[in-house]
């Protein structure tokens, strides 16, 4: 079946089969190689995308669910070969190591800062609760994200 | 994920129409996916047709009358923790969802789907359950209410038929001034399905509770009230020592088991620590 909805801001239109979940649609057939399945039952968010306004675990998603809407990835964010401020501050506090959460973590500290600019530290820490690392240990994550809020 | 006749109904009136010759269990319903897709994934489930219900109006929102607040089955648990009205009546209820998943799971899980999901650690089966609330059942056959004592009746089974589908869940706006509490003991901090889940609601006039509700998740096959508990604390001054002895017979009537989360001996004794904290918290004390 075909679906059509737009991606970081371009309309796309695809062929997917219904049992795809989102993630493999966006991974496989449209190149978002940073949508990428963890664990595959929507709880490490390396699957997060941002999908009309909320952060989402794309692995749990059909694919026809997209039709019409508006979906970001972390492809999106750069803007005029500039990489996005989260992007920046994650890079500057050594918070990647393999990368492969990375993705699923900007999403979620990107959605956290655009409704909430001065989150409290518990705030920042129940935004990625649903995102797991199992090489750095959470704190440059933590620190990058909390050195874009504004005091 | 195996092949499936995939349908994407736009009403109500279509949706029954199809499920109408389920007799089994060859269809599944597709709300927020997160136990469903798991599922599949996992070959656990095989339908022949997954019918998503998702684009369904008649299923939205939260509305609300002089005696009852309504929330339609394809809420999310973030919509809930959004809800005005929701965080008017029944904050507990708002509180219960922050406690669940992840905000991801959050943004596509829904009320329906938790409580049709039917496990005994459903986390939102045991504030409802204090809240008297009402599944409304809906077929081609027509409407009825189960009351949420009754909806329950095993692990992963509940009392639709095979043609229904929950459409609503009402709670009686006369539990909105109750003090209200659910305390969950999980492995982590976020994620972890339960491995105790305590509710509680009260009436409370200084230090005085009355009718006392006590909701208990993961100690049972079901999500379970605990009767005995209830009675000893009503209409008396809740003292610790009351408290106490309140919170030890819940653990009488707690039945749970040894799983991969935890054994039957440890779930009992957390149930009388979570039912004490609960108690206490209510109470002011």
């Amino acid at each position: 079946m075909k679906i059509t909805f737009k991606l970081n801001s371009e309309r796309v239109a695809i062929d997917v089969e219904p049992y795809w979940t989102l993630q493999r649609a966006l991974h496989d057939r449209l190149e978002m190689a940073g949508v990428k399945e963890g664990c595959g039952s929507g709880e490490c968010g390396a699957c997060g995308v941002i999908m009309n306004g909320s952060i989402v675990p794309s692995c749990l998603i059909l694919a026809p669910d997209a039709e019409g809407a508006e979906i970001t990835t972390v492809e999106g964010l750069k803007r005029n070969g500039k990489l996005d401020r989260v992007q920046e501050a994650f890079v500057r506090h050594g918070a990647v190591q393999c990368g492969y959460c990375t993705p699923g973590f900007i999403l979620s500290a990107k959605i956290l800062l655009d409704n909430n600019p001065s989150p409290t530290d518990e705030e920042i820490r129940q935004s990625i609760e649903g995102n797991l690392c199992r090489c750095t240990g959470y704190r440059k994550i933590f620190e990058a994200i909390k050195s874009l809020c504004k005091s | 994920m195996r092949m499936f006749e995939y349908l994407e109904p736009l009403n109500l009136k279509e949706t029954l129409e199809i499920l109408s010759s389920e007799k089994g269990t060859e269809t599944r319903i597709l709300a927020g996916g997160t136990d469903l897709i798991v599922r599949l994934k996992r070959n656990q489930w095989k339908p022949k047709r997954v019918v998503n219900i998702k684009r369904l109006p008649e299923l939205k929102g939260v509305s609300l009358t002089d005696t009852t607040l309504s929330i339609g089955a394809l809420v999310t648990l973030s919509d809930v923790m959004r809800s005005k009205e929701i965080g008017e009546d029944f904050p507990v209820l708002a509180r219960t969802c922050a406690l669940m998943a992840s905000p991801q799971i959050r943004n596509i899980a829904t009320f329906g789907g938790n409580i049709c999901n039917s496990s005994p650690a459903a986390d939102l089966a045991p504030p409802l359950l204090c809240l008297d609330a009402e599944i409304v059942a809906v077929s081609r056959r027509g409407e009825r209410t189960i009351p949420i004592s009754s909806f329950f009746t095993g692990p992963g089974k509940n009392a639709l038929n095979p043609d229904e589908l929950l459409r609503e869940i009402r709670i009686p706006r006369r539990y909105a001034f109750y003090s209200s509490t659910f305390q969950k003991l999980e492995g982590r901090k976020a994620l972890d399905i339960s491995i105790v889940a305590v509710a509680i609601s009260a009436k409370r006039e200084g230090y005085k509770l009355s009718d006392v509700r006590i909701g208990l998740g993961a100690v049972a096959p079901t999500p379970v009230r605990t009767a005995s508990a209830e009675k000893i604390l009503n209409g008396k001054a809740a003292t610790k020592e009351l408290i106490a002895e309140a919170a030890t017979d819940a653990y009488r009537d707690a039945t749970p088991i040894d799983d991969v989360r935890s054994t039957a001996l440890y779930r009992k004794e957390m149930v009388r620590i979570l039912v004490r904290r609960g108690l206490e918290e209510i109470a002011g004390l």
